[in-house]
């Protein structure tokens, strides 16, 4: 039935719908909501809800619940995701799959709790050390948290790599209906799991190759599961880009404010459209350049000074000219703010190339 | 002439050949004389005779004992430095009937995890924890370790541990025996054989516990390092029993015999835990032929004055309604006292940004969101004020009717502050119909669950929707948008 939900509770309620058994977190505002409906849901269907002593003891419990082959998730937001940066390296390093939800906050340092971007080279880059990717998804509504917080479990298992949830403080805070529907879980075998009886007691969970070519083989099996994820799960969302001479880029929350600028920009006749990344990771390169090849110019808009445009220009390498507008500190732009800066730039936009 | 028969075997709880090994398998890689392979023997010993190698996964840290894995043929975790009890905690918590088994270094447990050993031991995880004390860092090559003994030389304490620059030797035993929920504590040595006997029977101990499912133990086995103390390993156990054992004084700190009592908490299936089928309040029969109206709103006030309350109510009925709906708060750490405001959209479309810069209508319950917000109110709209008057010193934007509403004395009058916003609600619906009162009756009805607090509820709708004589003032509204 449709629910009104808050987003950081909705990504419980598809965790519970995903299997998820396990949640280990540490509480921090805009996150806070995460936390506390493990605490209340979980225990109820089984599960465990442990308030970690830190992130960095969060993570690692996560680490020990995949290792034993359970659905597992945390949530923090920006200097938490920091503190747990480490033992995202030993997951993938180690190949355990599990959720990890960054409610994104202000930043650098204490920064403040209103929403930002700016954790995307973070979370999408790495941020840990060593030859590593995180899989990172990008909700834009309630219903998206659930929906994607139930994909990321699934591309967790499918690569034995932790996938991330990247959203931010305002997608966590909002309140929007929720559809939810029984399902059946399918929990994929974990015969690599170590779960203490007799099948699984010659298995080994270890991320050090002392021997160097040891260590090079393991990093091109991780790179070419990487290779595989990069063919197979990009995800993204196009709106009214058929006719598009000028294509707005952005996830998340900016997504939402990007869907309204596009059509008021389109009553005054400048024919925008929109091209939403759902995966961060791996970024959907391959549709974008195909969306923005009819485009005079691409906009890119994040709540940062400038990430995910790295990957927007990676992606297009020079074939169309591509701008950046982003606003930081929290602040969140208005529909009109992105069309006032269309409309006064159509000339140029339209007029290059 | 008696006969003898020397049984000098392995463990089966360690592999054979240890083919995780490059080189050398027949032989472990700890030095002669080093107390980790007395310590993994006892290890293996304890699991043997307790019956459970199927059942134990050993969860290695990172220090000398890292490759514990090559060993010891039972399920294998590696951890990050110093996480093993986070580890422990995840992996134990997920497989209960299995045997955990947290096997650190002093640098692991009591410097860089320090705050993972201290909490799995207060939570009272049911794991069993094995702490190798051999006063320095080894694998690294010879630092100073956080039990380094005052005044030993470490590559890092060149003129020995100096208490005034690095501090006391920590005591773990001690330290963790403060706690209420451990249930064994021991501090062993492997000094001589009298004392290996003892930790011998510390180390089952502490595995039994956890067969019981008694809660946490840890057992500190002091421990030689002879390759960095320099020592040949004789005279590596000569230190450990007149050096270590001064200092770390060997024996019970904690043994009790019964587990903390389970607190349970009630079970439901998923379905009914998520709503999945919960009761859907009817929507009227003749709600598609009624008025909706798509707005903009923004509340603000005091916390406490149910300001994000009231926006979830209308987010309520605009979903009964089915309008698509979002509701944004400000949040902050000032909850309560603090102010506080909410944004909230009905749309017939798909909702672009939830923030509302740019409200239809402000709902003002105090002052200072009135000044706040009120010049962020579009031209054409509405700002609801909780007062009789307004301010002497405002001035509402072109095209915006202000009408002053006193809910705060109104819900005073009908017996109860709190439904002050419900007064607004009513004052809201009559002002903009963006939707049917009877759909704010239902709504209540369905969050209300108290009769008498329902009846308040129903007052305070009722009043606020009658209260819509004492518009107080209307801005002149002008063709191009400017008030004088």
């Amino acid at each position: 039935m449709r629910q009104l939900c808050k987003g950081n509770v909705a990504v419980i309620k598809g965790a519970i719908q995903a299997g998820c058994s396990a949640y280990y977190g540490y509480p921090i505002t805009p996150a806070s909501e995460i936390a506390e409906a493990a605490a209340l849901y979980l225990p109820q269907v089984g599960g465990t809800f442990v308030q970690a002593e830190s992130e960095v003891a969060s993570i690692n419990m996560v680490y020990g619940a995949a290792s034993a082959g359970v659905r597992v998730m945390s949530a923090s937001s920006g200097p938490g995701l920091s503190l747990m940066q480490e033992g995202l390296s030993y997951l993938a390093g180690s190949e355990l799959p599990c959720v990890i939800v960054d409610v994104v906050r202000g930043g650098p340092g204490l920064g403040n709790i209103a929403p930002e971007q700016s954790d995307y080279f973070a979370m999408v880059k790495g941020g840990g050390h060593g030859n590593y990717r995180n899989l990172v998804v990008a909700p834009a509504s309630v219903q998206e948290m659930a929906d994607l917080t139930i994909l990321a479990f699934a591309l967790a298992d499918k690569y034995r790599n932790p996938a991330i949830v990247l959203t931010d403080g305002f997608i966590g805070q909002m309140i929007e209906p929720l559809e939810l529907e029984e399902r059946q879980i399918s929990m994929p075998d974990k015969p690599w799991a170590v779960t203490g009886v007799r099948e699984t007691r010659k298995n080994l969970v270890n991320s050090i190759y002392l021997e160097t070519d040891e260590l090079e083989a393991h990093v091109r099996h991780l790179e070419e599961k990487y290779r595989r994820a990069q063919e197979e799960e990009p995800c993204y969302e196009l709106y009214l880009a058929d006719d598009a001479e000028v294509l707005l880029v952005g996830y998340g929350i900016v997504s939402r404010v990007l869907r309204s600028a596009v059509e008021q920009v389109r009553k005054f006749g400048l024919r925008a459209g929109l091209f939403r990344p759902i995966t961060l990771w791996p970024f959907p390169s391959k549709a974008l350049t195909e969306a923005a090849a009819r485009c005079r110019s691409v906009l890119v808009v994040e709540l940062s000074t400038g990430q995910m445009v790295e990957d927007v220009r990676l992606a297009l390498d020079g074939r169309v000219p591509v701008e950046f507008y982003g606003r930081s500190g929290g602040n969140v732009p208005q529909a009109e703010e992105i069309r006032d800066r269309l409309l006064a730039r159509a000339a140029d936009l339209v007029a290059v190339g | 002439m008696s006969e003898y028969q020397v049984v000098h075997s392995k463990s089966p709880v360690f592999y054979d050949v240890y083919e995780r090994k490059s080189d050398l398998q027949h032989q472990t890689h700890y030095c002669p004389g080093c107390g980790h392979g007395v310590a993994h023997k006892l290890i293996a010993e304890a699991i043997q005779d307790l019956g459970v190698q199927e059942r134990t996964i050993f969860i290695s840290p990172v220090g000398c004992s890292v490759f514990a894995y090559y060993y010891f043929d039972v399920g294998n975790v590696q951890a990050a430095h110093g996480r093993t009890p986070a580890v422990a905690t995840g992996v134990k918590r997920a497989r209960p009937d299995s045997i955990v088994l947290a096997y650190q270094g002093d640098g692991d447990l009591a410097a860089i995890g320090t705050a993972e050993i201290v909490h799995a031991a207060n939570r009272g995880e049911k794991i069993t924890c094995f702490f190798i004390n051999n006063a320095i860092y080894g694998m690294t090559g010879g630092q100073m370790a956080p039990t380094t003994l005052v005044g030993q030389i470490s590559t890092t304490s060149p003129w020995g541990r100096r208490p005034s620059n690095e501090g006391y030797p920590l005591h773990v035993c001690e330290l963790l025996a403060t706690l209420e929920a451990p249930v064994y504590i021991e501090r062993v040595a492997l000094s001589d054989n009298k004392n290996i006997m003892r930790a011998r029977r510390a180390v089952r101990k502490a595995i039994e516990n956890q067969v019981a499912g008694l809660g946490f133990s840890l057992v500190e086995i002091l421990s030689p390092c002879p390759t960095i103390w320099k020592l040949d390993p004789v005279e590596a156990r000569k230190w450990v029993a007149d050096e270590m054992i001064k200092a770390f004084p060997l024996g019970v700190y904690r043994d009790r015999k019964t587990a903390v009592p389970v607190t349970p908490v009630p079970q439901h299936p998923v379905a009914e835990v998520l709503d999945l089928e919960a009761e859907v309040t009817a929507k009227p029969a003749t709600s598609h032929h009624r008025h909706v109206r798509e707005t903009t709103i923004k509340i603000a006030g005091f916390g406490g004055q149910g300001v994000l309350l009231l926006g979830q109510l209308l987010v309520e009925m605009g979903m009964l309604e089915g309008l698509e709906v979002s509701w944004l708060p400000s949040y902050g750490p000032e909850m309560r006292s603090g102010s506080a405001h909410c944004h909230v959209c009905l749309s017939r479309q798909r909702i672009g940004s939830p923030l509302v810069s740019h409200p239809q209508a402000l709902i003002a319950m105090n002052k200072v969101s009135l000044h706040k917000f009120a010049p962020e109110v579009q031209a054409g709209g509405l700002i609801l004020y909780n007062h009789d008057a307004l301010p002497a010193n405002f001035e509402p934007p072109p095209e915006v009717r202000a009408v002053c509403v006193p809910a705060s004395d109104l819900a005073d009058h009908i017996g109860s502050a709190k439904v002050a916003n419900v007064v607004m609600l009513g004052a809201l619906l009559s002002e903009t119909e963006c939707l049917p009162a009877e759909t704010a009756l239902a709504v209540l009805e369905r969050r209300v669950r108290n009769p008498a607090m329902l009846e308040l509820n129903r007052r305070a709708l009722q009043a606020g929707r009658r209260y819509d004589e004492r518009e107080i003032h209307v801005a002149l509204s002008q063709p191009d948008g400017f008030a004088e």
